[in-house]
């Protein structure tokens, strides 16, 4: 783990040249970076602007300067956010005039985001929301996170954790009330509906598709033999010159991934060495291997081979890809024809396939799940499901405590106080 | 004055009640000379409110003390007349052993047994104040009784229950002390609260004591003891006394009526009580006021003794003028020509916030100086008599250069409540209960000894007698585990009439225990030996099969905490220092000091975030203080 106790400053705009830089500076010596660099500390929270000086005395940029002192900024340090003008030179110079003072240095990726974890600025889900909004480069992604960010995953935990908690203590009060004080015995089917009403609620985010693929992008795999037009595709998809394109059968031997947003999904499309039997090049053989390997790991395939002939995959699309050719169309009216040099049927392919995307991504306007919060959640439905088949009370206590463990392990609350309150608050306790 | 040297001790206990004796006992046991302090010789031992000792949560308590050899449990089998294992419908872990005891029989056996205990002087008095070492104020040296003399030793352990400024309230009426007709320890309150501790108020209550002979019996329900044979102590292998029967009444529309029209006369609603009451076991007025809509709560009449012939009516602890008491008491089935022989009345009285307590129940930065029970914001006998346990254990470790056995919240509900008040506080008086321990499946009554006797013994509490019978019952314990590992076939447990199925072939007994329906004793009557095995022990092992895979699951999560109880915090650790945590965390941090990075966790309102800061700024404090050095 870094150090947190210096300071750290990065460019945390886009890469220049743009209209506008901005430099971060979190720390607690940031203010001091301000005043060796603008030769005053302006007052919190008010843009002000200021000539910026290196250690000689040259005036590097002007510039809008923000503070905001800690505990109260982004991170929970102290903050200062430099607007440069968005040249390359102007931010390198800056940058280095800000290494050159005691105590700065620049920041390591993702560093912003773990101190202000660390201060408590926000919890572990906003943290991986927050992590995944910076790095959101299409539309849906941005949305997804934002959904995360402002909490309403830890909403949807928090409201399941008050449910659970309101079972537990039922469950409760049967093991330590219902014996000895004043308290009437509970409903075993009561507390069996409860669990499994929420953990159908679980059950359904949990079968919404991970927000991996939304980061990462799904993965598009083009497939079929070789010389089929895959990589001339690939190029038409992505706009540019990605994979070599000849007439030679075999040109690519290798795997080729290329990132591309179509209609704001993000995708990973992949080429791959052309599917054929009786190559004798070794180099190709381990390329057709690969093929294979990358048609098991992808969530759709564009297949421009002969129909019918391409693996076995529920996302298959069947391409008909040289309708330039007159005559040549040797597949069915099911499959899409185009024609990547040409461009007909380019706009067709690329509506299929982001509808078909959509419909493997989690819904614009609902949080996505990440591995981790996956497994806990799945972890807190399966201790409930447990809770509901068992008739010893013990162990249904032991489910539900299972489930809160989980539960608090996504939003980090964990206390037995928690239950004895809910307990006390619904129960004449006491004789 | 230097009197002569046979009034110096090592450890003075002040209080004769349950966290009192408790000390006293086992401080004596380990070798330190004890002295117990106490007004009057003959209430050492006495049952304050409730005449009876166990229950969920406070019945593993008892067993605990016992596996430490302590006095509590032998006291209440020599007093029980009235014996009954609450949940038994339930599994194990929650069974909770409870008698009613005889008031005078189990106040005899208390002061029987502090009798043959060695290295234990009783001494009649009233506690004055502390004796500091010199030029120190927080080192303890002594303690100064209300006569002007004074006793030397390196610790005092203050089990003052409700004496520390108790009062008293009944309706209008107001007077001084913690129990009817005995004093407040109001001059060593003063120095207390002097000693700028943190103090705060709290409050409980008991209910009128009831004449037996005005009661109509035949009228009410009958709850007999349980006719059973197991005892609270494993010294004591039988029921002593003649066994008698509690009744169940409730109180009705008509006696809700009558208490409404006394709330206005109510200490409690007038506003003079300012401590909280415990939510579990309110005053019945509390209870008609907060749960206005149900028509009736239980009330069980139970035998205050043999030779008595007073009832006490558990469920209705109130601080109502006595004339409004009759009427409520008059108003239940069975009891309209009822007497009332003591009104019921409330207690104000002052305790510590235990947060500023260690494990061991010391008062952080004052050496020696040690609080058990009440005087921490706890009720029941049991936990007071466990806290006691803990303190002198505590203050004779220290003494004699021992460490204190390793309790901790996987191991006993000793250590849970400990854990519990020195981390989270009190804001109404602490009651155990099962749900307060996280490892539950593992901490049975019925385990106790398995537990906790070989740390017992270690630390040096437990005399020859239990450490024999503890040696006897181990090795039997091993005997019986690898009688557990015969395999037995599902062919032979169909000829003997179980019902299982042919195919699951070949099995270790411990196996088979997960078949719900199956039972040790009968797995053994088939096995070759003809051995007769302890009851007991067979019952606790066929418990840890039946449990065994959730207790293989606890064991994983307990060592996956072990890492972060290896982080050791620094007791100045400033918490003001570091950012991000909120103002909340803070105080609560602050006041309860915790010694691990595990202990924190378990601070009430501590987040992951917060943790992760606190683990952050502990580490550089560390790395800057092993540069300074």
């Amino acid at each position: 783990m870094p150090r947190t106790d210096d300071t750290i400053f990065a460019l945390s705009s886009g890469a220049p040249p743009s209209a506008i830089a901005i430099i971060r500076i979190s720390g607690p010596d940031a203010f001091n970076a301000v005043q060796a660099l603008a030769g005053r500390i302006p007052s919190a929270r008010r843009p002000s602007l200021a000539k910026l000086r290196n250690g000689d005395g040259d005036i590097l940029d002007e510039a809008l300067l923000l503070l905001f002192p800690g505990p109260d900024s982004a991170t929970g340090e102290d903050l200062a956010e430099l607007h440069l003008h968005g040249g390359r030179a102007v931010v390198r110079a800056v940058g280095d005039a800000l290494s050159a003072i005691f105590g700065l240095r620049g920041a390591e990726a993702g560093e912003f985001t773990r101190r202000a974890f660390l201060n408590g600025r926000i919890d572990l889900n906003e943290a991986e929301g927050l992590s995944d909004l910076l790095s959101a480069e299409t539309e849906h992604q941005r949305r997804a996170a934002s959904q995360m960010m402002g909490g309403a995953f830890s909403r949807a935990i928090e409201d399941w954790r008050k449910k659970v908690l309101h079972v537990s203590a039922l469950v409760e009060a049967e093991l330590d009330l219902s014996d000895e004080d004043d308290v009437e015995s509970q409903n075993k089917q009561e507390i069996t509906k409860s669990c499994a009403d929420i953990e159908m609620q679980m059950e359904r985010l949990l079968a919404q598709p991970p927000a991996e693929k939304l980061r990462d992008g799904l993965r598009v795999v083009l497939g079929g033999p070789p010389n089929s037009g895959k990589s001339t595709l690939l190029n038409a998809l992505v706009a540019r010159d990605a994979a070599i394109v000849s007439d030679i059968a075999g040109t690519t031997r290798d795997i080729i991934e290329v990132p591309v947003a179509l209609n704001g999904i993000a995708l990973l499309l992949t080429d791959t060495a052309g599917v054929r039997e009786e190559s004798t090049d070794a180099i190709e053989a381990i390329g057709i291997e690969r093929a294979h390997g990358a048609f098991a790991g992808a969530d759709i395939i564009l297949w421009l081979g002969e129909e019918g002939q391409g693996p076995d995959h529920p996302a298959l699309i069947e391409i008909d890809a040289k309708a330039d050719i007159d005559g040549d169309h040797s597949k069915s009216d099911a499959a899409l024809s185009l024609s990547a040099k040409s461009g007909a049927g380019m706009a067709e392919l690329v509506q299929h396939i982001t509808g078909l995307a959509k419909s493997m991504l989690p819904p614009e306007d609902s949080f996505a799940v990440n591995a981790r919060q996956r497994a806990l959640l799945a972890d807190a439905a399966m201790n409930l499901g447990a809770a509901r088949d068992v008739d010893d009370w013990l162990i249904v206590a032991e489910n539900l405590r299972l489930t809160r463990l989980a539960l608090d392990a996504l939003t980090g609350r964990a206390h037995t106080e928690d239950l004895l309150d809910v307990i006390f608050g619904t129960f004449c306790v006491g004789k | 004055m230097n009197q002569n040297s046979a009034r110096d001790f090592d450890i003075i206990i002040v209080g004769g009640g349950h966290a009192g004796c408790e000390a006293a006992a086992v401080a004596a046991r380990m070798g330190a000379r004890a002295a117990l302090v106490s007004f009057e010789r003959d209430t050492i031992g006495a049952m304050s409110c409730n005449p009876a000792i166990g229950g969920l949560g406070k019945g593993h308590l008892v067993r605990e003390v016992d596996a430490f050899d302590g006095i509590i449990a032998r006291a209440a089998d020599d007093a029980a007349i009235h014996y009954r294992m609450l949940n038994l419908s339930k599994g194990a872990a929650v069974q909770g052993p409870r008698i009613q005891a005889d008031r005078s029989l189990f106040k005899a056996s208390i002061q029987r047994q502090l009798a043959a205990t060695e290295n234990l002087t009783i001494l009649e008095g009233e506690a004055a104040a502390l004796m500091f070492a010199e030029g120190s104020d927080h080192k303890i040296a002594g303690l100064r009784l209300a006569d002007g003399s004074e006793i030397k030793a390196a610790a005092v352990i203050l089990a003052t229950g409700t004496f520390l400024g108790g009062k008293l309230f009944r309706g209008e009426e107001r007077l001084e002390g913690g129990r009817i007709g005995e004093n407040s320890a109001l001059k060593l309150a003063d120095q207390i609260r002097g000693a700028g501790l943190p103090m705060a108020r709290l409050k409980t209550g008991t209910p009128p004591r009831l004449d037996g002979r005005t009661i109509n019996w035949a009228a009410l329900e009958e709850q007999p003891s349980d006719g059973m044979d197991w005892t609270m102590s494993t010294m004591r292998k039988e029921r002593s006394q003649p066994q008698l029967f509690c009744a169940i009444t409730r109180t009705n529309v008509v006696s809700h009526d009558i208490i409404r029209s006394g709330l206005d006369r109510s200490p409690l609603f007038g506003g003079d009580i300012q401590g909280e009451g415990p939510r579990y076991c309110p005053s019945i007025e509390d209870k008609i006021f907060r749960f206005g809509d149900r028509d009736g709560h239980q009330v069980f009449l139970e035998p205050e003794g043999l030779d008595s012939h007073l009832i006490y009516p558990n469920g209705i602890s109130t601080s109502l003028p006595t004339d409004i008491q009759i009427g409520m008491v008059r108003s239940m089935a069975g009891l309209e020509q009822c007497e009332i022989v003591v009104p019921g009345y409330a207690v104000e009285y002052d305790h510590i916030d235990p947060r500023a307590l260690d494990r061991r129940l010391m008062v952080r930065g004052y050496e020696g100086l040690y609080c058990a029970g009440q005087i921490n914001g706890t009720t029941g006998y049991e936990e007071a008599s466990a806290q006691g346990l803990v303190a002198g254990m505590g203050a004779a470790s220290a003494i004699l250069g021992r460490d204190m056995p390793a309790l901790d919240r996987s191991n006993s509900y000793i250590a849970v409540m400990v854990d519990d008040l020195v981390l989270q506080g009190v804001t109404e008086p602490y009651r155990m209960l099962t749900a307060r321990a996280e490892y539950r499946l593992r901490l049975r009554a019925d385990n106790a000894g398995s537990r906790l006797t070989a740390l017992a013994i270690e630390s040096g509490a437990v005399g020859t007698e239990h450490k024999a019978m503890f040696e006897r019952r181990s090795a039997e314990k091993s005997d019986l585990a690898k009688a557990l590992g015969q395999q037995i076939s599902a062919d032979q447990l169909l000829k003997a009439g179980f019902k299982v199925k042919r195919d699951t072939g070949r099995l270790s007994l411990e196996q088979w225990l997960r078949f719900p329906d199956i039972k040790l004793s009968d797995l053994l009557a088939l096995g070759e030996d003809a051995r007769i095995w302890d009851g007991d022990l067979v019952a606790e092992v066929e418990q840890d099969g039946r449990y065994a895979p959730y207790l293989a699951r606890q064991e994983a999560e307990i060592d996956n905490l072990t890492a972060n109880e290896k982080i050791r915090l620094p007791s100045e650790l400033d918490y003001t220092g570091i950012a991000g945590l909120s103002n909340e965390m803070v105080e609560r941090l602050g006041a309860a000091r915790p010694e691990t990075l595990a202990a924190a966790s378990r601070v009430r309102g501590i987040t992951p975030a917060a943790l992760a800061a606190i683990l952050v700024h502990a580490k550089r404090a560390a790395s800057q203080g092993s540069k300074a050095a």
